[in-house]
This record gives structure tokens, sequence and C-alpha cells, in this order.
């Protein structure tokens, strides 16, 4: 993996930066399709989707200015991505949050498991290879607490260091761990159904 | 250790972030107790999974943007300001 801007990507910037049409083109063709699953993975809705990748595209073109080229183009891009999406989720926030405790393990007074759960035979390759599988595993993910699930999919699937997570979502790092920790259990607990086809 | 506090190591074990003291307690936990193997297993599972089922590949079928939407984004572009535009 590189660390900084190839020379492709110096090349494009400047001729974005010169206003060519062309370099516009060639940027939303080239990472297009990447930035909408980044937008898809966080919005789960095609259409708000849309609308955050155009958002991504048109923000970047603003803030071409402030690409120092420290990082690789592509990073940059992704962040801002990230952030479209972020914005858009804060837009259509509804109710407040379920509780997420009923999805964690619990523990007797000694500290011991007081539900042992089932051993989970299968391999994640084995049981997410259908699409069905697949969606539904979306869909239990969907289903987590909002504030939950964005700190997962930004650390898990995104791959966002704590540090940037916690900047993005204007947590503190800690707080970005705990949130981790508790929704990976919590996914944990609602994929079980899906893997612990063995009994205890 | 006690189950409770194994939970609270797991992030950290798996990221290769636990102290070695608190690495060995944990692998000892482990050791002895089949529940928190288990859990253990799913927990990496689950990760996994959920990296499967978000995948690029996962999420959109088409890896390239529809052509439409090329156009709306260049359209919108030029509504933009920038400094090559004449207004
Ligand atoms: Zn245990």
């Amino acid at each position: 993996m590189e660390t900084s801007t190839s020379e492709t990507e110096t090349a494009l910037v400047a001729a974005l930066r010169a206003g060519e049409p062309a370099a516009y083109e060639r940027l939303v063709r080239e990472y297009g399709g990447r930035i909408l699953a980044v937008c898809e993975r966080l919005l789960f809705n095609r259409e708000d989707a849309r609308d955050a990748v155009q958002e991504t595209f048109l923000s970047a073109f603003r803030s071409l200015e402030s690409f120092d080229g420290r990082s690789q183009f592509a990073t940059w891009l992704h962040r801002i991505a990230v952030n479209a999406s972020l914005m858009k989720l804060r837009t259509k926030r509804r109710h407040p949050e379920q509780s997420i405790d009923d999805l964690l393990p619990t523990f007797q007074s000694d500290g011991h498991r007081s539900d042992p759960g089932s051993r989970w035979t299968n391999s994640a390759g084995e049981i997410s290879e259908r699409r069905e599988t697949q969606q539904l595993i979306r869909e239990k993910i969907e289903g987590l607490p909002e504030s939950y699930r964005n700190v997962l999919i930004l650390r898990d699937i995104e791959e966002l260091d704590t540090e940037t997570v916690a900047e993005m979502l204007e947590l503190s790092p800690g707080a970005v761990k705990v949130r981790l920790h508790r929704a990976r259990q919590a996914l944990r607990t609602l994929l079980e159904p899906i893997f612990g086809g063995a009994s205890k | 250790m006690t189950c409770h506090d194994a939970l609270d190591f797991l992030d950290d074990y798996l990221d290769g972030n636990l102290p070695w003291g608190q690495r060995i307690a944990f692998g000892l936990h482990l050791g002895l107790c089949r529940p928190c193997r288990d859990y253990l297993d799913g927990y990496r599972k689950t990760i996994e999974a959920s990296r499967k089922a978000l995948s690029e590949q996962a999420v959109t079928s088409c890896q390239q943007l529809p052509d439409e939407m090329v156009q709306a984004i260049l359209a919108a572009r030029s509504q933009v300001p920038h400094t090559d535009r004449r207004d």
C-alpha cells in the first residue's frame, strides 16, 4: 500500500486544480464506485447513498485546495465520503436510540458467564458466502443502534483508526473503543442464530 | 480472571495490544474456559462476517457509478464556484 499520493494521483489533482473538465469526469468515474459503496454501507439506503456520493464529489471539488498530498488522494476522498454520509445520517435522525444492553452477554455474580451460548461450528467464510446470508447479516448490522453501528462500520469495515473515528463522531477515543466493543458483542448476539447451529 | 474480566480484554487481545502479563492471564483463562473460547471464536467470526457482508462487491452490484449519476455530478459541478469559471 502506498502511503502518499502516487504520480498518477498527483497529475490528476493538478489537472483538477487547473479546472480541466476531463479530469473531473475521470475522478468521478474512477472513484465513484468505491465512494458509492462507502455511502451505501453507512446509509443502508440507495437514494440517500446517491445523495451522499454527489455531496462527496461536490465537497471534494470545493476543497481541492486543502488536499496537501501528504495522504493518499483516495484516503482523502474516502474521508470526505464518510463525513458526507454521517452528515446525511444526522439530518435523518429520528427517534431516540434503543438500548443495546439486552444484546450484551450477562454474567453471574462471581463473574462467570450466565449463558455460555452455542458454539459456532462454521467458518465466517462458509456462512457469509451465500448472498441471502450476506443480506441477513447486513440487516442485523442495520438493526444496531446508530451510534454503535457507525463506530462498528467506521472501525471494522472502513478500517479507520480510533483517533480518526473519534474526531469524525466528536467522541473521545475511549468512547469509540467502548462503543466498538459493545457493538461487536451485540452483533455477535444477533448473528448467533445464523452461525450457532450446534447446541450448547 | 473471571469471564467478565476476560471480555474486557478481547479487543486489545485481538489487536495485539495486551501487555504481556494480561496476555498470559487471558491465555490461561481461555485455556481453562470453554465458554470464553467459544465466545472469542464467535466474536472473531462476527467481525469477519460483517466485513464480507459489507464488502464492496456485496453492497454494490456495479463497480462503476451509473452514467446518469456521473452526469448529474458533473452538471452540479458547474454550479460550484471555481477559479476557471467565468460567470
Ligand atoms: Zn471464561
